[in-house]
């Protein structure tokens, strides 16, 4: 039975949930990884659905991937490799397109075409969300205080947070005051006057939500984007080599050196509690381990009222923690393609096939997108984030042939009346007829397809909701606010079991931040 | 597809530039060099004539009854002082004075103004438009520019152009033809010798570069690339945004910013000019409490950098174009500025460079010592400081 105790037990084995057994495991401790399935990743995986064509199932970029872990992990030393994403093609309904290259020039000459003006705001623009990203940067690696706590952690976290918010110019802060409450939309028109531009840069005000670009807050997740572009040569935004299933193995086999355990196929059912205490975990197999503490690298919901019975939580604890938005609002459709979609405004094969393709002709085609799936619709005309991963690494298909990956959005989880086969086929059928206005050779090319829908993100990655971020990025929801007000510093009101995932601060888009944090909080606490 | 822009000079330029050294100019391509050396280019500059192509400067026109008030608002310089015929040098300041750029302004009629920058500004001067009767055409593209420099440079224009330039003074501009191509002829350019600049509508950019390659040859006329002119500037004391200068629009940090007196422009601070213009208040300030910093030439000293290369048994190694890179000052053991720029200066037979140096550090004669790298080792070499531009020939202004 020695075999089954360990300092740590994180349950989950998605990208938090590794980089926090890598953490314990550097600092010594004995720590095992319970993941589900039977491979690493969590929504972080690739997997080769059809034979010869891997699919990055889910997650398809990295973006926000944490330097400091890059670095300490030694991720690249195990496997990692980031290739260029460089560029966003975005195809028009009047057979035109917007183009933004990896070359300011390039890219000012190219919406040139569309307005002058627009140009020069684009890169002004830029350089002021660059800014406001570098001032709210510090916040991600910061552990949020409790405004309302006497303690003194917490209070010298408010005194930290104060000094860096003296050490912010005034056109910072009103920046940073508007970004957190306007949406995205309206700050864009305060920028932008050409409609692909605005629908495109709105579009990733709304990844992951279930609001449209015209609700307020959305303008948020804008500058969310921009974090990852001030870590200059450091930055992580990109394609991950092997898709983001390369990012969990490059983790993986971190944490492995290190000398974690890793064990698949380890369902667990509930976390044991003994004396007020996290004391390890059962399996749904009826095997029990026992540990110091243990960490949840699973959704809020998952964490908080299915592996703990609800008793040990107060009862306001678990209302805020049924309130939490975990809206999936977010699909994919990923395909085996015997070639290359040909797009009618910029035909042949070209730079635009290694970049993001966005089909957001337009604000409004956002928010009527939106407006659909607000009353349980899919979208008809959805926003479509498509990469070709096998333009970047050939690898990720049998030579001369493709995969691609396409987000879509809006596809709610409470589709009215509920996803079945026959839903999931429209609502494949719904992007490919999308995909045919831009690229008309794209039916004709598909070899194989993969749906999926919140539910199947639900079903097969585990995250409740089917959100994307584990819990939508609203100001409502985010630091001291995330995941319940009192308990964003990675602690739970059980004693032992830490939350350390996405569904904590700093949030979702495969950052790893949350199982490196929850770690550094819980060795604090003098139980392991 | 997705390429780089080519200049109206291209079909020309591109047989003409042997060493495909092609550089990067606000989206266009134009040759670095077009011989395999820089030193005839450089001696076409100071000796004879240089002819360069300058098209990718950003070009506006400003036309309307409140041109004038636009340009005032923006602007350091008094309009109102600017005759028509005449051109300015002027930078721009954001609202704490610093500067997002700069460049010249020509009064082409009453009520018309063609303004050139580095960086794309149309956008900065559409903001301070508002509710004024004007308009503003970006003309980057549809109009060419030829820079023509070097003491032979008005016999070379004089042999081509319908009308002598003799009688354009420095710093005007006059209207000519050539071949029957209207053409306009500005006394300016960013050598610091005598030189014309001529603006030339697009489709008439390839008639007119033959016209004056012909007429240059018994004046020894030279396609010249922005190599050769980066020294010559230097030389001139003439700075370059993004290289001397960060433009206020980017800098990251407030040190990174410049404020026109820092860079020896107070003397386009018009302070005396009635009413409001953008950075108003922090200018007046700053010339009343003085800078900090200040922008000086610095001459190494060669017998200190020779005694440096002769520890390791060397002759001076000096790079015969100019540097574009950051490198300390000291004074004693304390950083007390950079250099932003540094050339060889073939006329002058110095090492040169533009310095920006701390307050009190800045006074004509102070000794100082420069960074150098002898042989991977970093050393300080003496260096003077001495009063901007390095080299003024009497025929410049003449």
């Amino acid at each position: 039975m020695t075999v089954n105790h360990y300092d740590a037990i994180v349950i989950g084995g998605g990208h938090n949930g590794l980089v926090a057994a890598a953490y314990l495991a550097r600092a010594g401790k004995k720590v095992v990884v319970l993941e589900r399935r039977e491979i690493v990743g969590g929504a972080a995986v690739t997997e080769e659905i059809i034979p010869g064509f891997k699919f990055t199932e889910f997650s398809y970029v990295v973006s926000l991937l944490r330097p400091e872990i890059i670095r300490e992990l030694e991720l690249p030393k195990h496997g990692l490799k980031i290739l260029p994403l460089p560029s966003t093609f975005a195809p028009m309904d009047n057979g035109d397109y917007l183009g933004l290259w990896d070359d300011p020039d390039l890219t000012r000459r190219e919406l040139y075409r569309h307005s002058p003006l627009d140009a020069e705001a684009y890169d002004a623009y830029s350089r002021a969300m660059g800014r406001a990203a570098k001032a709210i940067k510090p916040l991600i690696s910061l552990i949020p205080p409790d405004p309302s706590s006497l303690h003194p952690r917490d209070l010298m976290g408010l005194l930290k947070l104060g000094q860096y918010a003296a050490g912010l110019s005034e056109k910072e802060l009103y920046m940073i005051a508007k970004l957190v409450t306007q949406s995205a939309g309206d700050m864009l028109e305060e920028w932008f006057e050409t409609d692909v531009l605005l629908g495109t840069k709105a579009a990733s005000g709304v990844v992951g939500t279930l609001l449209g670009p015209r609700s307020a807050g959305t303008a948020y997740v804008l500058l969310h984007h921009y974090m990852g572009e001030i870590d200059g040569a450091f930055r992580a935004w990109g394609f991950a080599k092997g898709g983001t299933g390369g990012v969990s193995g490059a983790i993986a086999n971190a944490a492995l050196a290190l000398g974690a355990e890793i064990r698949v196929g380890s369902s667990v059912a509930q976390v044991i509690v003994k004396k007020g205490r996290a004391a390890g975990v059962a399996l749904d197999n009826g095997d029990e381990l026992q540990s110091k503490v243990v960490f949840s690298a699973a959704d809020p919901k998952r964490t908080f009222l299915q592996f703990v019975d609800p008793k040990y939580f107060p009862d306001e604890f678990i209302q805020s923690i049924k309130n939490f938005r975990t809206l999936g609002s977010s699909g994919k459709l990923n395909l085996a393609l015997s070639e290359l979609p040909d797009f009618t405004a910029l035909p042949g094969e070209g730079p635009l096939h290694r970049g993001a393709i966005s089909i957001s002709p337009s604000l409004d085609y956002i928010e009527r997108a939106y407006d659909e799936a607000k009353y349980g619709q899919f979208s008809r005309r959805p926003f479509i984030d498509m990469i070709i991963p096998s333009a970047i690494d050939p690898d990720m298909a049998p030579p001369g042939q493709h995969v691609a990956s396409c987000f879509i959005q809006y596809a709610p989880y409470d589709l009215e009346g509920g996803w079945d086969d026959a839903k999931k086929e429209a609502f494949a059928e719904t992007v490919i007829s999308t995909l045919e206005i831009y690229a008309p050779n794209i039916r004709r090319t598909i070899v194989g397809k993969q749906v999926i829908t919140p539910v199947d993100i639900e079903r097969i990655a585990g995250i409740t909701g089917g959100n994307i971020f584990h819990g939508e990025m609203l100001l409502n929801q985010i630091f001291f606010l995330r995941p319940v007000a009192g308990w964003a510093d990675f602690r739970t009101p059980l004693r032992g079991y830490y939350l350390a995932a996405s569904g904590a601060h700093p949030g979702g888009g495969v950052m790893g931040a949350a199982g490196k944090l929850s770690v550094q909080e819980a060795l604090k606490d003098g139980l392991l | 597809m997705i390429q780089l822009l080519h200049t109206p000079f291209h079909e020309r330029t591109e047989l003409l530039c042997q060493p495909k050294n092609w550089r990067r100019w606000a989206g266009y391509l134009v040759a670095g060099s077009y011989e395999m050396s820089l030193d005839r280019e450089y001696w076409a500059i100071r000796n004879t004539a240089a002819l360069i192509d300058v098209s990718p400067l950003m070009k506006y026109l400003i036309t309307g009854v409140d041109a004038a008030l636009l340009l005032n608002r923006v602007v350091t310089r008094d309009i109102d002082k600017l005759q028509v015929g005449q051109v300015y040098y002027t930078g721009w300041c954001d609202e704490d004075g610093k500067m997002i750029d700069d460049g010249t302004l020509s009064r082409l009629d009453e009520t018309t103004y063609r303004l050139t920058s580095a960086e794309p500004s149309l956008r900065w001067l559409t903001m301070n438009a508002v509710g004024l009767e004007l308009e503003i055409t970006e003309i980057t593209d549809s109009m060419a520019a030829l820079s023509l420099q070097g003491p032979n440079s008005s016999s070379v224009l004089n042999r081509c152009c319908d009308n002598p330039v003799d009688e354009i003074k420095y710093f005007r501009l006059m209207h000519n033809e050539l071949d029957g191509i209207p053409i306009s002829i500005s006394r300016t350019g960013y050598t610091g010798d005598l030189g014309y600049e001529i603006w030339i509508d697009a489709k008439d950019a390839l008639p007119v570069w033959d016209a004056l390659i012909a007429a240059g040859h018994d004046f020894g006329i030279l396609p010249v690339g922005i190599l050769a002119m980066d020294m010559a500037r230097v030389e001139a004391g003439l700075f370059m945004i993004e290289s001397d200068y960060t433009s206020s629009d980017h800098a990251w940090i407030k040190a990174q910013q410049s404020s026109p007196f820092e860079l020896g422009l107070g003397w386009t601070v018009n302070l005396d000019k009635p009413g409001y213009f953008v950075g108003r208040p922090a200018l007046a300030r700053e010339q009343r409490e003085g800078s900090t910093w200040k922008l000086m030439g610095l001459e190494v000293e060669w017998d200190g950098l020779e005694a440096l290369f002769k520890d390791v048994g060397l002759p001076p190694q000096i790079l015969s174009m100019a540097i574009r890179a950051s490198l300390p000052v000291r004074s004693g053991k304390k950083q007390i500025g950079y250099v932003s720029t540094a050339t060889w200066s073939p006329l002058l037979k110095k090492y040169i460079a533009l310095a920006h140096l701390q307050k009190p550090y800045f006074e004509p004669g102070t000794n100082l010592r420069m960074e150098v790298t002898v042989q991977h080792h970093r050393q300080y070499a003496p260096a003077r400081v001495v009063t901007l531009p390095f080299y003024e020939p009497e025929w410049k202004k003449r």
